[in-house]
């Protein structure tokens, strides 16, 4: 029992680890992104502002994947032990 | 500008309370519903009470839900107390800002949307306002309400409504048809993207708050830990206190409550523009308009 238990909790933490695996993407899409919107206004800094507006933009749209796998890490890590463990209690109960 | 008599100040400082109570109930329903814990913990929403309802079961009102309503009453005395005596001639300091308020919201709705959306800069402006706010209810102790998928997700669900609606202004027949572009089979492909905007909107929003929290939770965490082992030596209670604690949360603070926070505020507006304005088929409306005008005069 301990050890199924053991078997569940530690699984759930590699799983949110891999998870956050996804966070490199938007690292380097924010990172090109910015790179970019430097360049750009090293170029033309009169249009500082619209440069920054639309990199936060896009920005923000290149971080959705990443938050996608922290939400899943979140439960992952806080929602799913505690209901797996629960799951398996019920199981013994009934085997026993 | 208007004479300031005493009934005007009366009201002025009626609306002050008003914009400052919200928060202080927030902050006194938290301290007395708060159930004792030990340590730092991370956790949802508390639930404060359940209503038994006649058919759903159980509903659960959390602080979440409390909290965005506060806020929501925190911006109501906020813009009463903006456009109170408000004059033609203007003057007066606070409807500088009301009106420099006003034309930001406009000129940005104008500028991303077009013209035919101009109705749309109060709804923008105030949902920038109760994402914002409900973002900065965090400084004042009060658990974010942005943090709370349930929230969130109701936003997105209204945007999406909104997309439909627009998306449905050419008749049924048009929004169906536009599932099946370009090509006939990509059509499941379009139905997804159409179910994953309002999630991705949601999810953005609710990650970006949510995370914050979490990682400063870690680091106060994770500094008291530190500073018992580090300065545990020290006599008495000064050993005890957490002295990492102090300033240094504050300093992610900055980045994780007010810039992040305010920075979601505008990105979910900001697609929430694009989004109505890019799936209203702008044109197509202009020619059946132009046809049916046309048509009513043939009748006639």
């Amino acid at each position: 029992m301990e050890i199924a238990i053991g078997i569940i909790l530690g699984c759930c933490a590699l799983g949110a680890g891999m998870a956050m695996i996804a966070g490199i993407g938007p690292g380097i899409g924010e990172g090109n992104a910015v790179a970019k919107a430097c360049e750009a206004i090293g170029r033309q800094p009169e249009c500082q502002g619209q440069v920054t507006t639309t990199m936060l933009m896009g920005c923000a749209i290149a971080e959705t994947t990443g938050l996608y796998a922290l939400v899943i890490a979140i439960l992952l890590i806080f929602v799913a032990p505690k209901m797996l463990v629960k799951v398996l209690v019920e199981t013994m109960k009934g085997l026993s | 500008m208007t004479k300031r008599t005493a009934g005007f100040v009366a009201v002025d400082v009626l609306l002050i309370v008003l914009m400052i109570l919200p928060f202080a109930a927030g902050m006194v329903l938290k301290i007395l519903l708060t159930p004792p814990t030990q340590g730092i913990e991370i956790a949802g929403a508390l639930i404060y009470f359940t209503v038994k309802m006649p058919f759903m079961g159980d509903l659960p009102i959390t602080e979440s839900q409390t909290n965005s309503f506060f806020v929501v009453l925190s911006l109501l005395g906020l813009c009463l107390y903006l456009t109170h005596g408000i004059t033609a001639k203007g003057g007066s300091r606070r409807q500088l800002m009301a009106e420099w308020i006003v034309e930001q919201s406009e000129k940005l709705v104008h500028t991303n949307m077009g013209a035919y959306f101009s109705g749309f800069a109060p709804f923008i402006a105030g949902m920038m306002g109760l994402s914002a706010l409900s973002s900065l209810s965090s400084l004042m102790g009060l658990y974010p309400p942005t943090s709370d998928i349930n929230i969130v997700g109701g936003w997105a669900i209204l945007v999406f409504i909104l997309i439909t609606y627009y998306k449905c202004k050419c008749g049924p027949v048009q929004y169906l048809k536009s599932f099946a572009e370009p090509v006939a089979f990509l059509a499941p492909l379009n139905v997804i993207s159409e179910v994953a905007t309002p999630l991705s909107m949601a999810f953005r929003h609710y990650g970006n708050v949510l995370s914050g929290s979490v990682i400063s939770v870690l680091i106060a965490a994770a500094l008291a830990g530190l500073s018992n082992v580090l300065l545990g030596w020290l006599p008495g209670v000064l050993g005890e206190i957490p002295l990492l604690r102090i300033g240094i949360p504050a300093v992610l603070s900055l980045y994780f409550d007010i810039f992040s926070g305010l920075l979601q505020a505008f990105i979910f507006s900001m697609l929430t523009m694009l989004y109505v304005s890019g799936g209203f088929p702008a044109d197509l409306y202009e020619k059946r308009k132009a046809k049916k005008a046309a048509k009513r005069k043939a009748v006639k």
